[in-house]
């Protein structure tokens, strides 16, 4: 059974500061799961990494959900506690970039996409997803 | 009236067509909406993390530029007004954390030291639908010279317009705005289940099967509910539900095409204005041929 | 004038520390010191931006950018040079260009991570407005590119701050061109006189002029139009 380890503590601590969520008021209903557009990207569940963050796990980082977030906040209206698991896919997110770690490259995009796309898109890609 | 009005990058490249509709249409209802003479990107998207000072400075610059048009009295409140539903988002968001948070304030504030003044935290950021809202809708009927009748249009509110809950300009779960508006200029609005659902977003960049997947799913839902063509808010959606149509045919190719307009588009079309303010030349698919059809063009 | 009258300030050139004068700029306390700049040294007159360094005031934590051949020494200077900036530029065809927005995204997409904070503008050793430009290049306003960056020296002290990891000077320098390609296009006159040139017009007085010998172009020479 999984339970909470001690030395998984600065971890969950890190994430609560960091995104600045109430990460224990979480029971689990899978409201934030249902509402999410990407869950077919997704290998863990929002609600499930928000259990992992509950329990200090740092796998969290490691998943390919916190990446196919596209922040739209369905997950913050639906939380019947309030909590913004946006904000919390965000932290997770942050805490990999910041060491140097970029999820996209702007040298794989060709000029005819360059071309293309929406400066807007270029530019929230390039937020979301580079240190 | 003289309002401030921030672009955004796309406005000015790949949605001019957003900006000429907006310009020409805000002038029927006597609202000048009038530019910075210096601003920058705004850096969408509003940056989560507690601890972020540094992406706050971008939007909040643009602030700035507001309270200078007023001290120079180029507007006539502190009030900008801004189209693109990022924009709005970012702005908003950035605002709030400048004026709830006392440090973050302070650090910005240095920030800006090049400034002749920092960002004093004076200014109300709008989207030009709550503009309109405040304005009131019989204001906006009254200019209409052309009733859309017979257009079924489904309204797209895609996410940042509404979400998160305190920023949205409407609310979260059962919003009338758009539908108000495509009312007072006298369209068939078309309500549908996906009207709230996200669009993909940025991931339109790396993962565009996942953006055509969602877009087929919300387009799909649109045409079941009888629409003839989506209005939206965002050139990032229109994006993705519009041009992007040519990679939902790469997964679903019996996809016929939905045309996706702004909504000022609708707007500026309702008060019989000519093409360059309509501008939907501009668009993917072409709406032309079915507004023809409908008598409208 | 004798060396100990001389007003004698102190510096640290690369944490070696040298007495010079005062009244020198960077460059040339430098070499009073014994350095010799085999890279990093080029007009001396504040226009080529291959002197650009990186030094700091005595007491203050702040990391300042100037132009080693233009600033002045001060006493307790901190210096280290910066010989080359080792950019990528990209190569393009000028006359295949589009004078839009979408240009610049094409060759210099880092444009779309600037973050407006103006750490660029604060290192630029000339002034200039370098947020202002980048902004401008993003939005595809070629004019206020080019009229912005007018007088950059692609020094490279912007590039090496910028956090977004944008080269400003390379984004100046295709608005510039643009600019003169596209919005402003070729000068009047210059096409008349290449039409001329093609024409013949000037066959005859360049023949003339080859058959002349030394005397007679020193005399054609002397004696020409000039402004008074």
């Amino acid at each position: 059974m999984l339970s909470f380890k001690p030395e998984n503590r600065a971890f969950r601590d890190k994430v609560k500061e960091l995104s600045g969520e109430k990460i224990d008021l979480c029971f689990q209903c899978g409201a934030c799961s249902s509402g999410c557009p990407m869950t077919q990207e997704m290998d863990y569940l929002p609600s499930k990494v928000i259990r992992m963050t509950q329990l200090g796990l740092e796998e969290a980082l490691d998943s390919k959900t916190i990446w196919v977030c596209t922040t739209c906040f369905n997950c913050e209206v639906r939380c019947p506690r309030g909590i913004d698991i946006a904000n919390v896919m965000e932290a997770l997110r942050t805490m990999v970039l910041r060491k140097k770690y970029n999820r996209v490259n702007l040298e794989d995009l060709t000029a005819e996409e360059l071309r293309e796309l929406p400066q807007i898109a270029i530019v929230s890609n390039q937020r979301k997803l580079t240190a | 009236m003289k309002v401030a009005y921030y672009p955004g990058c796309t406005l000015k490249t790949t949605a001019k067509n957003f900006e000429a509709s907006t310009l020409a249409s805000a002038k029927e209802l006597g609202i000048d909406l009038v530019e910075p003479g210096r601003w920058n990107c705004c850096g969408t998207v509003h940056a989560l993390a507690k601890d972020d000072v540094m992406h706050h400075i971008a939007p909040l610059r643009n602030l700035l530029r507001v309270e200078e048009m007023k001290a120079e009295g180029k507007v006539d409140d502190k009030k900008v007004v801004t189209l693109c539903a990022m924009c709005y988002n970012t702005l908003k968001r950035s605002n709030q954390v400048f004026k709830d948070d006392a440090d973050k304030r302070k650090k910005v504030q240095e920030n800006m030291e090049n400034e002749a003044a920092p960002y004093g935290g004076s200014v109300e950021v709008l989207h030009l639908l709550e503009l309109l809202r405040e304005q009131g809708w019989d204001k906006v009927s009254g200019r209409v010279t052309k009733p859309l009748k017979g257009l079924k249009v489904a309204p797209y509110y895609g996410c940042l317009l509404l979400r998160p809950r305190g920023t949205g300009l409407d609310d979260a779960d059962n919003p009338t705005i758009m539908e108000d508006l495509l009312k007072a200029l006298g369209a068939e609005v078309v309500d549908f289940p996906y009207k709230l659902k996200c669009c993909g977003s940025y991931h339109t960049v790396q993962m565009k099967e996942a953006v055509a997947d969602l877009s087929y799913r919300i387009l799909d839902q649109a045409k079941r509910a009888g629409a003839d063509i989506v209005a939206t808010a965002c050139p990032l959606c229109e994006y993705n539900l519009g041009p992007r149509q040519a990679e939902i045919r790469k997964h679903y190719p019996s996809f016929g095409a939905l045309p996706v307009v702004y909504f000022t588009q609708l707007m500026a079309l309702a008060f019989g204005l000519g093409d360059e303010s309509t501008a939907f030349g501009a668009n993917t698919p072409d709406p032309r041929p079915l507004l023809k059809e409908r008598g409208l063009i | 004038m004798m060396e100990k009258d001389k007003k004698m300030v102190t510096i640290y050139v690369m944490g070696k520390k040298h007495r010079v004068p005062a009244d020198l700029t960077i460059m040339k306390a430098m070499e009073y010191a014994g350095h010799q700049f085999r890279r990093g040294a080029g007009c001396r007159g504040g226009f080529c931006g291959s002197c650009a360094t990186i030094y700091r005031r005595k007491g203050s934590y702040k990391l300042l950018g100037a132009l080693a051949c233009q600033k002045m020494v001060e006493d307790g200077m901190y210096i280290a040079q910066i010989p080359f900036s080792p950019a990528e530029k990209k190569t393009y065809k000028l006359d295949e260009l589009k004078a839009d927005a979408a240009t610049f995204l094409v060759y210099y997409p880092e444009i779309a991570r600037c973050l407006a904070c103006n750490t660029c503008t604060k290192a630029c050793p000339q002034d200039l407005q370098v947020m202002d430009f980048v902004q401008a290049a993003l939005r595809g306003d070629i004019t206020t590119v080019a009229k912005l960056s007018f007088d950059c020296l692609s020094c490279g002290l912007c590039a090496v701050r910028c956090p977004a990891e944008i080269v400003p000077y390379n984004v100046g320098q295709l608005g510039r061109r643009l600019y003169s390609r596209y919005v402003v296009g070729p000068t009047e006159h210059v096409l008349v006189r290449v039409q001329e040139v093609e024409e013949g017009k000037f066959d005859e007085e360049i023949k003339n002029l080859r058959a002349l010998d030394k005397a007679g172009l020193k005399k054609l020479y002397d004696a020409r139009d000039m402004e008074a």
